[in-house]
């Protein structure tokens, strides 16, 4: 080849003088080789992760198909050789367990339901209102993110069991008809909202609620559902407030009857205990499936484009 | 079908003034263009016809009821705002339905309605996507259907076609100025650009630090501007302003009171053939910018450097320049501002400035 058209073979070319000059393709090749090691090394990073958080509940479910004694071997397997599904019903049989599920699935959907309905209008409220008094009142609602459940218990008791509201669902479900980490979370995504949408709407006749519900709440959607997965998933999981609250079964919710499996039958059974587990946790998992569209949205929502 | 007054209004946000009583009438039916430097209350005009804000005193009058109590949807106002306001949520059937449905319009005429309409705009194959899967051009139209759909008395815009592209600027422009001529509705249009409000606004309203300096047609702006601020604020290059005492040779009656005189660069006269009766400069040229037909000139002189625009001439290379401008072409203002004459016939006109500069 001649010299003067090596130079347009893009790698190399030959100076006079004998040296060597670097194409501008080479810097280019080394920047993507680091681009690449880089997303490699994100990648790995993000595989332990998903192995951290993983982990626990592929070694419930593992475990809640082993024997006894299977549970026990070192090293851990993790697949069991025969799984045993009658485990399930073990863990069914401890107790009224239809009962519970009802009864978790209708407070936490009550709680959901009353807290949609307040939450989304104080939030709209304390967003786009200047009152008196709104920014104590709302400093109010931030002094209560900050008080945890076991300061108040003792109160909320004593004021449930006066109002003959203890072993009811009520009982369960009032103390958290509203939720200030709720009312902050949407406040902060209607202030995104532009202002000329709602002025928009108010040429267009429409009333305040239409305002809120045709054209704010679809806005902050992404939001509103997180929030709705979060609520559901603590109401759901909480041990502590039904236990205190009840002193029978009436009105006991599923993680009190998965805590009586170790009662009924022993501490040691761990195949039968994760068979519960598995049986609280999911509907939280299918929950979260069928939201994750919008968890997602919510975490990168940066307003309205 | 409108005419709206504003008497006397005020507005206030906290201890700061943006308007200052402001007494404007918009014709019914005109096209009328509120165009100013930003920050001079033009949105905040707008806004109070709409009811989006209320004025701190005066009177709002639309098709001579006093609207000041009427809240924005009853106004039979619509507007269209900056940057679109379309909710996102909704496809662009859904935002032109919304205002129809919260009237209670049947179900049938809104289809019908909608139909027409986007037949207009030309929305027709769009209708079930959401804003933004649209172009800045659609949305613009969805925004314009939006107001449309209602048949409201009055029609705002503010800025509407400021997040265009000059192209699309361009075809709008000549679609909002069809638009209103087949509607025949009063048009409140918002801008602060003077070159879209001559060409659009049949009525113009040049407004600064929140008072009303002239409200006239486009041509009376051009040529019987007020005072100094509308004067330079119309035209490109702007008229240029001297002071009348720094000039040789241009005498002024001293009762006149006339402290600056301007002449717009399109009258000017680059080394005329014949001798000129008015202001006579001398002067380098600094730059010159051609685009094609014209040429642009800035050119110094003794008394300050100013713009010489000329029209289908050829290019001038000499350095040095004798600029005239005839006494029919000079404007002459006061120390305060305001421009030494009231509008009169042209002759009339032309006389009186002879008058003003007697002597020479
Ligand atoms: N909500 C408000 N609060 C305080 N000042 C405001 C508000 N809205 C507008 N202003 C002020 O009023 C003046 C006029 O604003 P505006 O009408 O938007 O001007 P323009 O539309 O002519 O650019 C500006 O100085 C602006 O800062
Ligand atoms: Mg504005």
């Amino acid at each position: 080849m001649e010299p003067a058209n090596r130079a347009f073979d893009g790698h190399t070319v030959a100076v006079p003088g004998g040296r060597m000059l670097e194409a501008p393709g080479r810097p280019a090749l080394v920047r993507s080789a680091a681009v690449l090691l880089l997303k490699a090394l994100n990648v790995a990073a993000l595989l332990l992760l998903v192995l951290i958080f993983a982990m626990p509940f592929v070694w419930m479910l593992s475990t809640s198909l082993k024997t006894l004694p299977e549970t026990m071997i070192f090293p851990p397997e993790w697949i069991p050789r025969n799984p045993v599904w009658s485990n399930y019903a073990s863990a069914w049989q401890t107790g009224p367990f239809l009962h519970y599920i009802t009864n978790s699935a209708v407070i936490s959907v009550s709680i959901l339901l009353l807290q949609m309905l307040t939450i989304i209008p104080a939030a709209y409220a304390f967003a786009r209102y200047r009152f008196v008094g709104s920014g104590f009142l709302f400093s109010l609602v931030m002094v209560t993110l900050m008080i945890p459940t076991q300061l108040i218990f003792l109160p909320v008791y004593l004021e449930l069991s006066a109002f003959k509201l203890l072993n009811t669902h009520l009982g369960l479900i009032l103390p958290f008809a509203s939720s200030a980490f709720g009312i902050f979370l949407l406040r902060q995504a209607f202030r995104q909202i532009p202002e000329e949408l709602v002025e928009a709407s108010r040429l267009d006749q429409a009333k305040e609620w239409k305002i809120i519900i045709r054209i704010m709440v679809p806005m902050v959607k992404p939001v509103l559902v997180t929030f709705a997965l979060f609520s559901f998933i603590a109401h759901w999981n909480d041990y502590f407030w039904p236990l205190v609250m009840t002193t029978n079964e009436t009105a006991r919710t599923l993680p009190i009857g998965i805590a009586k499996i170790r009662e009924v039958e022993g501490g040691g059974t761990w195949n039968i205990l994760m068979a519960g587990n598995v049986i609280l946790v999911a509907p939280i998992l299918a929950a979260f499936f069928l939201a994750q569209k919008h968890i997602i949205k919510a975490f990168v929502y940066n307003g309205v484009k | 079908m409108a005419q709206i007054e504003l008497i006397g209004i005020c507005k206030k946000y906290k201890e700061e003034t943006v308007i200052q009583d402001l007494n404007l009438t918009i014709r019914d039916g005109s096209f009328t263009v509120l165009v100013g430097p930003s920050g001079c209350g033009k949105s905040t005009t707008l806004r109070m016809v709409a009811g989006l804000e209320r004025q701190s005193a005066g009177d709002i009058l639309i098709d001579g009821q006093r609207v000041n109590d009427t809240p924005p949807g009853l106004r039979d106002v619509a507007m269209v705002f900056q940057n679109y306001a379309l909710y996102p949520t909704m496809t662009v059937r859904g935002n032109i339905e919304f205002g129809l449905k919260n009237r209670g319009v049947s179900r049938k005429e809104r289809e019908r309605l909608i139909s027409d309409i986007s037949e207009i705009v030309g929305l027709g194959p769009y209708l079930d996507k959401k804003p933004q899967n649209l172009s800045g051009g659609q949305r613009q139209r969805v925004a314009l259907a939006r107001a449309m759909v209602k048949q409201p008395k009055v029609f705002i815009l503010d800025e509407p076609l400021s997040n265009l592209d000059a192209k699309l600027r361009n075809q709008m422009r000549t679609e909002l100025i069809q638009l209103h001529e087949r509607l025949g509705t009063t048009f409140v249009y918002v801008t602060h650009d003077q070159v879209e409000a001559m060409s659009m606004g049949d009525e113009i309203v040049v407004m600064n630090e929140g008072a009303v300096q002239q409200a006239d047609s486009p041509m009376k702006l051009y040529e019987q501007p007020a005072n100094l601020f509308t004067a330079q604020f119309i035209g490109t290059p702007a008229m240029n302003i001297m002071k009348v005492g720094d000039i040789k040779g241009l005498r002024v009656l001293p009762e006149s009171g006339a402290y600056h005189v301007g002449f717009r660069p399109e009258h000017a006269q680059i080394n005329p053939d014949t001798p000129v009766e008015g202001l006579v400069l001398e002067g380098d040229i600094l730059t010159r910018e051609s685009l094609g037909a014209e040429h642009i000139y800035q050119i110094r002189s003794k008394a300050g450097a100013f713009f010489v625009k000329t029209f289908l001439k050829p290019l001038v290379t000499a350095e040095r320049v004798r600029i005239a401008v005839p006494h029919g072409h000079l404007y002459y203002f006061s120390l305060t501002g305001s421009r030494m004459q009231t509008a009169g016939a042209a002759n009339e006109e032309t006389s009186s400035r002879q008058l003003i500069a007697g002597g020479v």
